[in-house]
């Protein structure tokens, strides 16, 4: 239960992690709030040869409200990002989710972009990103790129940055229109990873009825899927869609898989009902949304 | 890795008193603290960041010392459970409530708890039973079945603002 011996490096500058990080390629780690990593380090799942230290590179720790959304950057804590009225009043859904990233100890030392390329199918911050069609900035030594959400997540505990590149900052894009969010998830204890979570976005139109509704899950398969559900709702009043309906839908698109938690068919239903549920209240905020943005 | 591993000097001030030490860089928090400081008053339960026993505070707010490398830390103010007491050494308050309510049996998960619980008083001075409930959620304990830490929780807040008067 003890990490393998690595050669530890800390950068103290942005060039200077890039350098390091080119330099070590595939046997380097990027170390931020090691929440994710040190477990691994200790249970030996991983080994590498050298760790980059990046907590004491200047200008990443940011949390800014753009016209496109809230841009995090790689050093902002879980517990900053969610502290930050800015970001939850431009992207509610950024903090309702964030109440449910591990435990406040964690979250205090844990950070949102670390869980973003973790790409654990169960962190909430993937299926964000993804609801969001947010993306993810990588840097590298001889310049930078941006990758979308949907090209981000590969399989599980598999995220597209490459050796050498660093992840600088995501952008949670903000949704457009009257648009509100909510989260709901299913945990054996509060704080725990979840057997099924589900965020979701409805937008209604200025006469209130539904013109969007779409959701995205955490451990419901290797990736954070993202469901359009307005074919089963579209259309109707906020106050009387067939949510339930939608909920369905949504549990006979997803193949989620069994694990010691949980089994299969358990999970549909959980989606099923959660999906209703999340957005029911998310149609509900957007109903008080007071006119499109 | 070929040949011994390289050290780094690592300087924490803990509970006030500057400690330095020559790490690996692998060396987490929680061992740095017990091994090389001799501060045994930290736990190590699961070594992976469930069960929250090694919870100290860093710069005032809990984390997990068994989930950080001693050297990431360097430079920072850590306060472990050893440094909860008051000025003359006796029980602070969250462990003379701990004490009066029961809250510890075994006694191994307490260091963790004592901390987290601190450092919540200083944030939410007056928490309902189901706030004191979530506030210690992140840590486990296999003896007491958490109604005496719970209750240790309420009678704590009542001691400090009963200090505070």
């Amino acid at each position: 239960m003890k990490p393998a011996p690595f050669t530890y490096h800390r950068p103290e500058s942005l060039l200077d992690a890039l350098a390091v990080l080119a330099e070590v390629g595939e046997r380097g780690k990027v170390l931020a709030g090691g929440q994710s990593l040190l477990p691994m380090l200790a249970m030996r799942l991983a080994a590498p040869e050298h760790l980059v230290d990046v907590n004491r590179v200047p200008g990443l720790d940011g949390v800014t409200v753009e016209p496109e959304g809230v841009r995090v950057g790689a050093l902002a804590r879980h517990a900053r990002v969610e502290r930050d009225a800015p970001a939850a009043e431009a992207l509610p859904l950024l903090r309702q989710a964030l109440r449910h990233v591990a435990h406040p100890t964690i979250r205090n030392r844990g950070t949102t972009v670390g869980s973003v390329v973790h790409a654990d199918p169960s962190g909430e911050m993937t299926a964000v990103l993804a609801l969001c069609d947010g993306e993810v900035v990588l840097a590298r030594q001889d310049g930078e790129r941006k990758v979308a959400a949907r090209e981000f997540f590969l399989g599980p505990l598999e995220s597209a940055v490459a050796a050498g590149e660093l992840a600088t900052s995501v952008l949670f894009r903000r949704p457009g229109g009257r648009t509100g969010s909510a989260w709901h998830e299913v945990s054996r204890r509060h704080g725990d990873y979840a057997v099924c979570g589900v965020g979701a976005l409805v937008t209604l139109d200025d006469d209130r009825r539904v013109v969007g509704a779409r959701t995205a899950y955490v451990s419901m398969g290797d990736t954070p899927a993202v469901l359009d559900l307005v074919d089963a709702v579209g259309g109707r009043p906020a106050d009387d869609a067939d949510w339930a309906a939608a909920g369905r839908l949504a549990a006979g698109r997803l193949t989620p898989d069994a694990d010691i938690h949980a089994s299969a068919a358990y999970r549909s239903h959980l989606a099923q009902v959660l999906t209703a549920r999340a957005l029911r209240e998310a149609a509900g905020r957007s109903a008080r949304v007071p006119e499109a943005a | 890795m070929n040949g011994p591993e390289s050290l780094h000097e690592v300087t924490l001030v803990v509970n006030g008193v500057r400690r330095s030490g020559s790490v690996p860089g692998r060396r987490t928090l929680s061992d740095f603290l017990r091994h090389d400081l001799r501060l045994t008053g930290t736990h190590v339960g699961c070594e992976h960041g469930v069960c929250g026993a090694c919870t100290v505070l860093l710069e005032g707010e809990p984390v997990r010392s068994c989930l950080l490398l001693a050297v990431t830390v360097d430079g920072a103010e850590v306060t472990t459970v050893e440094g909860c007491c008051r000025g003359d050494g006796s029980l602070g308050a969250v462990q003379q409530a701990f004490r009066e309510c029961h809250g510890l049996q075994c006694g191994f998960c307490t260091p963790g708890f004592v901390t987290t619980i601190t450092a919540y008083l200083r944030d939410h001075p007056d928490p309902d039973e189901p706030e004191a409930r979530e506030a210690v959620a992140g840590n486990l304990c296999r003896c007491t079945g958490y109604q005496n830490i719970v209750a240790s929780v309420l009678r704590a807040a009542q001691l400090r603002r009963q200090e505070g008067a």
